[in-house]
């Protein structure tokens, strides 16, 4: 049996590379400013979705939230074989926090009537692990958190080992279900070349709409906008166009998305600012480091 | 969904596995208290499980004023959605202000559903939750007394403070070991309230089909010095001076997220917001920068001692003692100065006897 996979990634600054001003004077995250690249358990997601296209047949599609630039990550997804890629992308959806977020994927990843809907356990911007668990309570499936090993799939039903911490359960369920992937699952492929020839060109409208109005400044929008659409017509013949769709296109109730359908509000956001410390200082010589450890066995800390 | 209500408990889930409690329900009963008192309003602990009763007893020594009780044979194994379903079923009627979760795999799993099917907020990983006022920008209206929810976000560059002043129950998840576990006061009374909350036809998706548990092979919340070690240490091999280090101290072996994420210690040993919070007599971080996730995890041992090759490391605005250099080379000089202060202090010791 041959099985729809829906995968939700997200594009995430490097938290290991942050440069520059990172926020936003309104509190929120300044995203031009931070290298960005694909949430990493989400590639894990992503590869246990393609293991399940590749034992069972079916169709992987990778749907991301952002600005149009998120399109990079859904190109690394094409890169590594999936069948389609879809970016969710609307200014009215700015702001959102988890619960207005896992509202919005749903609307999406209902329209794609999945079996298997796959996220990786956590992004590594927030680390809340809150969007899979959120997204399975909007779309009314089940959910399964930390799978490491898909045990079984056949018929309807999956069986999955899933890290609880402090070990592991083996759990079985009907689809359709959510299940959020942890990184000790697989080691995600690799990019295939060919696609990357391939699929390096492929773009969103936005994408082509933003590279044409660079590469003719002084044309009027309407020769912009016709020049848009053609060449979204020719990516569109040669299997390049991203699929972009906008909060009217999934159907979803403005209401529960962005700011608004945010529960969560910033009250306040301190950027990490250290003064020195009053520590003691002591060389890294022999003499100073038992001077150290002098005192320490002194006052019984060590000893 | 339920609307501001002012008067409403402060909960805590009481997470319990077996019949037995972890430590974070536990230590979240002393933080509920505080935020209780200071609402003047009532702690409450939800207590779900089959068979579950005695424990009851344990939660108001460590705080409780009630305890809101549910017992099914469906309780017995914990999964999302009958969890769910009692949780929200019990929030709709009581409507407490704030609902607070250990941000243990189970809590991280049951959290996020409760809070979608409430369509309330939720803040993970709080390093500390205070209440205070909060205006909107652009907005004369003053939300009094809100829970602040106050976690590090992007890789430490910030420190966010959440609010959630509309959409209630305030919900956030606390670590393991953040909040400092009370006293238990056995002579303490509370109230405890039987709740019946019919799960027929509430369906329970999952089959538990085998379940794995073993002990925690590292525990760092109970060791009295630990050794960590930063990607300053180089290599999974370089970890061995660590180890060296915290074997001839008697010491455990912490990481910062950054050595476990370069793959030098296993996730067990991670100390910070995402892993364990430590409190020991002695921490000594090697070769770690000391990012706001790190500091929040280890700033409230007794001791610090911090070496790193640069000066202006952040992990020295928390240490009280620190060496600059290079920990290749201080290491074992350290070890060296440990051992031969061991001789001299067993030498005086029993020179004295």
């Amino acid at each position: 049996m041959a099985y729809n996979c829906v995968v939700c990634v997200k594009q995430v600054p490097d938290t290991k590379r942050i440069t520059g001003q990172a926020m936003k004077e309104d509190g929120t995250v300044n995203r031009a400013a931070l290298p960005a690249v694909c949430n990493p358990e989400d590639m894990n997601a992503i590869e246990e979705a393609l293991a399940i296209r590749d034992a069972h047949g079916g169709t992987v599609s990778v749907v991301t939230m952002g600005l149009p630039a998120a399109c990079e990550v859904l190109r690394e997804a094409l890169f590594r074989g999936v069948d389609r890629v879809v970016l969710i992308t609307d200014r009215r959806a700015a702001a959102s926090d988890t619960l207005a977020t896992s509202y919005i994927l749903s609307c999406a990843v209902r329209k794609l009537k999945p079996d298997i809907v796959l996220c990786g356990r956590q992004a590594i911007d927030g680390d809340t692990a809150q969007t899979g668990p959120q997204l399975s309570e909007k779309l009314g499936f089940p959910v399964i958190t930390y799978l490491e090993k898909l045990l079984d799939l056949s018929g309807r039903r999956i069986k999955v080992r899933r890290n609880v911490g402090n070990g592991y359960e083996v759990v079985g369920c009907d689809l359709p279900v959510v299940v959020t992937v942890m990184e000790t699952a697989n080691v995600p492929r690799p990019p295939a070349a060919r696609k990357m020839m391939k699929f390096k060109k492929a773009r969103c409208p936005a994408e082509v709409a933003k590279d044409v109005e660079d590469r003719m400044p002084n044309a009027t929008s309407e020769a912009r906008t016709e020049e848009t659409q053609r060449r979204c017509q020719e990516l569109s013949q040669r299997g390049l166009l991203i699929e972009q769709w906008d909060l009217d296109d999934i159907g979803a109730d403005l209401a529960w998305c962005g700011r608004e359908g945010s529960p969560t509000k910033v009250h306040r956001i301190q950027s990490v600012v250290l003064t020195g410390g009053e520590y003691r200082e002591f060389a890294p010589s022999d003499e100073g480091v038992a001077t150290l450890v002098g005192e320490l066995i002194e006052e019984h800390t060590i000893g | 969904m339920i609307g501001v209500n002012r008067q409403g408990e402060v909960w805590v889930f009481a997470e319990q596995e077996a019949g037995k409690f972890s430590d974070v329900p536990l230590e979240l009963m002393g933080k509920g208290r505080e935020l209780a008192e200071t609402l003047s309003v009532p702690l409450a602990a939800v207590l779900a499980g089959d068979g579950v009763a005695p424990l009851a007893e344990t939660l108001i020594a460590h705080g409780a004023d009630k305890v809101y009780l549910v017992e099914d044979r469906r309780l017995g194994h914990y999964q999302a959605a009958t969890y769910r379903y009692v949780i929200c079923r019990l929030a709709e009627q009581y409507k407490p202000q704030i609902c607070l979760f250990g941000a243990t795999p189970l809590g991280r799993d049951l959290a996020p559903t409760v809070a979608s099917e409430l369509k309330c907020g939720l803040t993970a990983d709080c390093t500390d939750l205070q209440i205070g006022d909060h205006n909107p920008p652009g907005s004369d209206v003053t939300h009094k007394n809100l829970l602040l929810q106050i976690r590090p976000a992007f890789g430490g560059n910030i420190i966010a403070t959440i609010v959630n002043y509309d959409r209630w129950p305030q919900m956030a998840t606390v670590r393991e070991g953040v909040m400092v576990m009370p006293k238990p006061d056995a002579s303490r009374r509370g109230q405890v309230v039987r709740c019946r909350i019919s799960l027929d036809g509430v369906v329970a998706p999952l089959e538990i089909i085998e379940t794995h548990h073993q002990p925690k092979k590292v525990n760092l919340k109970a060791a009295r010095i630990i050794v960590s070690g930063g990607a300053g240490v180089g290599s999974r091999d370089n970890f061995k001076l660590i180890w060296d280090l915290a074997n001839c101290l008697g010491a455990a072996v912490g990481g910062s997220r950054a050595a476990v994420d370069l793959g030098f210690v296993d996730h067990d040993h991670q100390v910070g917001q995402t892993g364990t919070t430590v409190r020991p007599a002695l921490y000594i971080a090697c070769g770690i920068s000391g990012a706001v996730q790190h500091r929040a995890g280890m700033q409230d041992s007794a001791k610090i001692l911090a070496i790193n090759t640069d000066p202006t490391a952040p992990i020295f605005s928390v240490a009280h003692y620190g060496i600059v250099g290079d920990l290749n080379d201080v290491i074992p000089r350290l070890i060296k100065a440990i051992r031969g202060g061991q001789r001299i202090a067993k030498a005086v010791e029993t020179a004295k006897a």
